[in-house]
């Protein structure tokens, strides 16, 4: 499948451990994802806890938990908390999680960044989009341990960044947002779509975002943000604001 | 009184008149009308102590323009916290265990095995459920735990150190039910042998947002009424009647799905409850809180600074509320409750659907003569189905008899979801009259001209008659030949001026020149911050970013509940009548170091000057720094509407313009014309954005979104948004949005709120028009999917699709 980087190299990964195409191919282009239940479901989930089998080296150190016989070189970790290293909005994070926390849970309660939002936490609604090398991603459809060796961009970290802030500066100009709860996704996709398509259509943008669930209904403010923040368009008139 | 039904709202009053007469008052012009059309000056009488009277939008500084959101850059940012970003040293997380069977007695709950899990701090069974319609007589259930009637009811709840154990020790709780028959069709339900939800007379209370059914009304079976309204001798109107148009409409029960869901995060400490809610009312919430736990409410602070859309579901604590609440108490520990989005969909709220039989007699000049409206509705176990909104009060008629009955089913109770009742009503009573209209061979428009003696949507019809998208309608249906036809209509929204009398603020200036608003009322999207600091921007001069806008907290001044489009018309006048008292003590308070006489001095366009010209004007921001205390700061509240009179409702008029597929029966959605007025528009562009949102989500409701109850379990198939269809950006389409302004002279700020009159109302109806116009064929039933379609092409009996 052609399309951008993997964000995993499938190798790494156990057997039947649910790699999948993402439900919302939101760049118009294949990406390869896991989708955390078809994961779940290869590692086998317990009421007491999950426990993982992955290759030692996905992890910042060593698991605290290693029990059972296992071929050579997989070792297995968890239901216990495991110290994970992540880079996040380009600086390295130590946690100590269990293994099945999901990327987005591990943001929001472990680094207590909670402009990623969960809504519907099983991929439907993309409230949670964050950035892996670049590639739009569910963080409530990926588990931290999934993100160890990529560089994640949250909302927060792209505040900081030049584009985030045109884009920003476009979002508040249309007023693209009533109570707020799906901006950050909106934003982190929006973005998105400018690194890979700088002159997007409104029919892009609708493309980009058809993830994205605003109950609102802020869409045509957030079609004009994003094409004004390409320069496409000042479409202030569309909505005659 | 049956012309002027208004769906109830806790304190809210639609006729808030008081004695006023007497000494202190004073009769002023204000503006009234739609400038361009009617404009005019109307004498009004108020308190001498109110602000000067404002002039029309074009005539101001900051009110009626639309700087940017106030907390936009906190919520592109991500720096907004909602109740469910809140994070408090040792806190817990709850997890509920919900009923999974859809009628039943819990025999037992047994909580041993979740208690034994490591990291469960406290584990708690509900005893005393919110939500639901409740047995006038309990005896007729005896049961130590509530009955279930609805799959995914809360029976208990479990506190953990985090979440992932919280939600695997909910899972070791074991219920042992006592499983009873149910129903969860609406039709099933109303059969004499149907399995009954409750054994006897029940009533659902409404919220402060509304909703609840009429309590005083027969009950048999699972049929909760009629409530019946007349006005006049319908028998006489449909004999005078030269025509008579009847017809028969269903629709679906939709869900809110606000994306933040319902929960608390909450704190018991012995002297104060804090609690952080996502909620429509921080003091629906606190005065919930102190009933259920019979504290004082002075020991109950909540706090909703941000909160993720409500749609009018989200008022007082519910069971979420008090169970977080509990679990706080038993555990010694802050909790955090947040429903995930199954138990969003099931438990906590829903618009009911209808099954509306309408009749309307008219005389050949259009005149309306009679109007019959046979509804009945499932609000799950609970009660609000009623749709009589838009049939009583939207067009002048001789005579109304309208018969609103509630079907029990065994589904989760409904709430108030944006315009109770209006949409599914509209959707009626909208179509009727265009095929009233069609009937008399008369224009809708022209119609809609002879009945409907509103003065704000004559000046919008005539805005729609001159639009490009109503001037592209064909006059006749059915015109175009190929697979694909279009069509356009037109549908009509009717609400009410109600406001809130729960509604203060405090406005503080400080000798730096610094100015702030504080109010316990919450933003729940609509932009209230930024319409609030646009209003001491007006009296102070300080650029609207530069003022602090403090809401959401019950340590301020009460705050209305956000309700019936209530919170704009409600605390705004208190908002500005606060920021004129204060200014006046701020005058007070610099006139000694300027060695001038308070009534000397004019604070106007950010610069204090003198009326005799003892100084030269100087600014806001230097004046401050004469002041002799280091803060001033008045207190308002909402005074009664200055006319004793009622004032007429408002609304607006929807025009939509589709294209039908006949091959594969989809309804595309091409345009919208959107025209609406509210009184004053504070912020035009955050008004617009919810007339935006008012029409996707009315779009959404008329084609896609529909709760699926599978009638053999009880169960709820679609529970979540990979299934529930909601309308995304792919279906939007291109909007216009015509806000007029419509002065009324109704308060210090005259200005209405547009949440509910703006879209979700007049949208379907409009929709549906417009497939007639296309096809010539009538849609009934909602949601308008192909399957609707294709049978309504194929002029067979239309298919429902609710379960």
């Amino acid at each position: 499948m052609s399309g951008p980087k993997l964000p995993h190299d499938s190798s790494d990964l156990p057997q039947d451990s649910g790699v999948a195409q993402t439900a919302e191919n939101k760049l118009g282009k294949g990406t390869t994802g896991i989708t955390r239940r078809g994961f779940l479901k290869g590692a086998g989930v317990t009421a007491a806890g999950t426990a993982l089998l992955e290759g030692a080296r996905a992890f910042g150190r060593e698991a605290a938990a290693t029990r059972g016989e296992h071929p050579e070189g997989v070792r297995e970790f968890g239901p216990g908390p495991v110290a994970v290293t992540l880079q996040v909005n380009g600086k390295e994070r130590v946690i100590h999680i269990e293994p099945r926390t999901t990327l987005a849970d591990a943001l929001r309660l472990e680094m207590a960044m909670t402009g990623t939002k969960v809504v519907c936490d099983r991929g439907a609604c993309s409230a949670c989009t964050l950035l892996m090398d670049d590639i739009p991603i569910n963080s409530c459809m990926t588990l931290a341990i999934d993100a160890v060796g990529h560089q994640v961009t949250t909302i927060e970290g792209l505040t900081e960044s030049s584009e985030g802030h045109s884009m920003q500066a476009a979002f508040l100009k249309h007023d693209a947002m009533q109570c707020g709860f799906c901006t950050p996704g909106m934003v982190m996709t929006c973005s998105a779509l400018l690194k890979k398509n700088p002159k997007p259509t409104e029919d892009d943008v609708r493309l980009a975002t058809a993830g994205n669930l605003c109950r609102c209904g802020t869409y045509p403010r957030i079609f004009a943000a994003t094409l004004e923040a390409a320069g496409v368009s000042d479409s202030e008139s569309t909505h005659n604001a | 009184m049956a012309t002027t039904k208004i769906p109830s709202s806790t304190g809210v009053s639609p006729d808030a008149a008081q004695d006023m007469a007497g000494d202190g008052m004073k009769t002023v012009m204000m503006p009234v009308g739609v400038p361009g059309y009617t404009l005019r000056q109307e004498p009004r009488t108020m308190p001498a102590t109110q602000p000067p009277v404002l002039p029309i939008n074009a005539d101001l500084k900051f009110i009626g323009k639309s700087p940017e959101r106030w907390d936009g850059p906190a919520k592109v940012s991500g720096r907004a916290r909602y109740t469910a970003d809140i994070q408090l040293p040792g806190m817990l997380y709850a997890k509920f265990v919900d009923a999974t069977v859809p009628h039943a007695k819990v025999i037992s709950v047994d909580t041993s095995e979740a208690e034994k899990v490591a990291g469960v701090k406290g584990v708690f069974v509900i005893e005393n459920l919110l939500g639901s319609a409740k047995l006038l007589n309990p005896s007729l259930e005896v049961s130590k735990y509530p009955i279930v009637r609805y799959a995914g009811q809360p029976i208990a709840a479990v506190a953990a150190t985090n979440p992932q154990i919280a939600e695997d020790a909910a899972k070791l709780v074991k219920v042992k039910y006592d499983v009873m028959p149910f129903v969860v069709d609406m039709d099933q339900a109303r059969r004499a042998d149907a399995p009954m939800v409750f054994p006897g007379p029940a009533n659902q209370a409404g919220t402060a947002g509304g909703g609840g059914g009429a309590a005083d009304v027969p009950q048999t079976g699972n049929i909760h009424g009629p409530s019946v309204h007349t006005r006049g001798d319908i028998e006489q109107g449909f004999k005078d009647a030269d025509v008579v148009v009847e017809e028969h409409y269903t629709t679906q029960v939709q869900v809110h799905n606000a994306l933040e869901s319902h929960g608390v995060v909450a704190d018991w400490k012995p002297d104060l409850l804090t609690v952080w809610a996502s909620t429509q009312g921080t003091a629906s919430v606190r005065e919930g809180l102190a009933g259920f736990f019979n504290l004082p409410k002075s020991q109950v602070r909540v706090i909703t600074e941000f909160m993720g859309g409500g749609f009018g579901a989200k008022f007082g604590p519910g069971n979420p509320g008090v169970v977080a609440a509990a679990l706080s108490k038993q555990t010694n520990a802050p909790v955090r409750l947040m429903l995930d989005r199954k138990e969003e969909q099931l438990s906590v709220g829903n618009r009911p659907s209808s099954d509306q039989t309408l009749r309307i007699g008219a005389k050949k000049d259009g005149t309306l003569t009679a109007i019959h409206l046979v509804s009945y509705g499932t609000a799950g176990c609970g009660t609000g189905a009623g749709c009589a909104g838009p049939a009583t009060n939207m067009y002048k008629y001789a005579s109304l008899r309208t018969e609103e009955s509630d079907i029990f089913t065994n589904a989760g109770p409904a709430t108030a979801f944006r315009a109770p009742g209006h949409p599914q009503g509209a959707f009626a009573l909208e179509q009727t009259i265009d095929e009233l209209a069609n009937r008399l061979g008369m224009d809708p428009l022209d119609l809609r001209d002879k009945i409907d003696e509103n003065s704000a949507r004559r000046v919008e019809r005539e805005i729609v008659r001159n639009s490009a998208i109503w001037k592209s309608r064909h006059a006749t249906p059915n015109v175009d030949h190929g697979h694909i036809k279009r069509g356009v209509g037109v549908g009509q929204a009717v609400w009410y001026r109600n406001i809130s009398m729960d509604s203060a603020a405090e406005v503080r200036v400080h000798q730096d020149g610094s100015v702030e608003v504080l109010s316990a009322v919450q933003d729940i999207g609509g932009g209230l911050k930024t319409v609030m600091a646009q209003i001491l921007s007006e009296q102070f001069g300080v650029p609207p970013q530069q003022v602090s806008v403090k809401i959401g907290d019950t340590n301020y001044p009460v705050g209305p509940n956000s309700g019936g489009s209530v919170t704009t018309a409600s605390l705004t006048p208190a908002v500005r009548d606060a920021a004129w008292n204060a200014a006046q003590n701020f005058l007070a308070s610099i006139a000694p170091a300027l060695g001038a006489q308070p009534d000397d001095l004019v604070l106007a366009n950010g610069e204090v000057s003198s009326k005799s010209g003892k100084f030269q004007p100087i600014s806001f921001r230097s004046a401050a720094a004469k002041m002799n205390t280091s803060e001033v700061s008045a207190q308002a509240r909402r005074i009664p509407d200055y006319d004793r009179k009622a004032y007429e409702t408002y609304g607006g008029v929807d025009v939509a313009e589709v294209e039908v597929d006949m091959e594969i029966g989809l309804i595309r959605v091409k345009r919208i014309l959107a025209v609406h007025d509210c009184g004053r528009p504070m912020n035009p562009k955050q008004t617009m954005n919810q007339i935006n949102g008012g029409v996707i989500q009315g779009m959404s409701y008329a084609l896609y979104e529909n709760r699926l109850i599978d009638s053999d379990y009880g169960l709820m198939v679609n529970a979540n948004l990979d299934r529930y269809q909601i309308a995304g950006s792919r279906e939007i389409p291109q909007i216009e949005v015509q806000l007029i302004q419509s002065y009324i002279g109704q308060s210090s700020t005259d200005a209405s709120g547009i949440g509910e009159p703006g879209g979700i109302i007049g949208t379907p109806a409009a929709i549906a028009n417009a497939f007639y116009n296309a096809t010539g064929v009538r849609i009934r039933s909602l949601p308008m999917t192909p399957a609707v379609v294709l049978a309504a092409l194929a002029n067979t009996s239309q298919q429902k699709e609710t379960a």
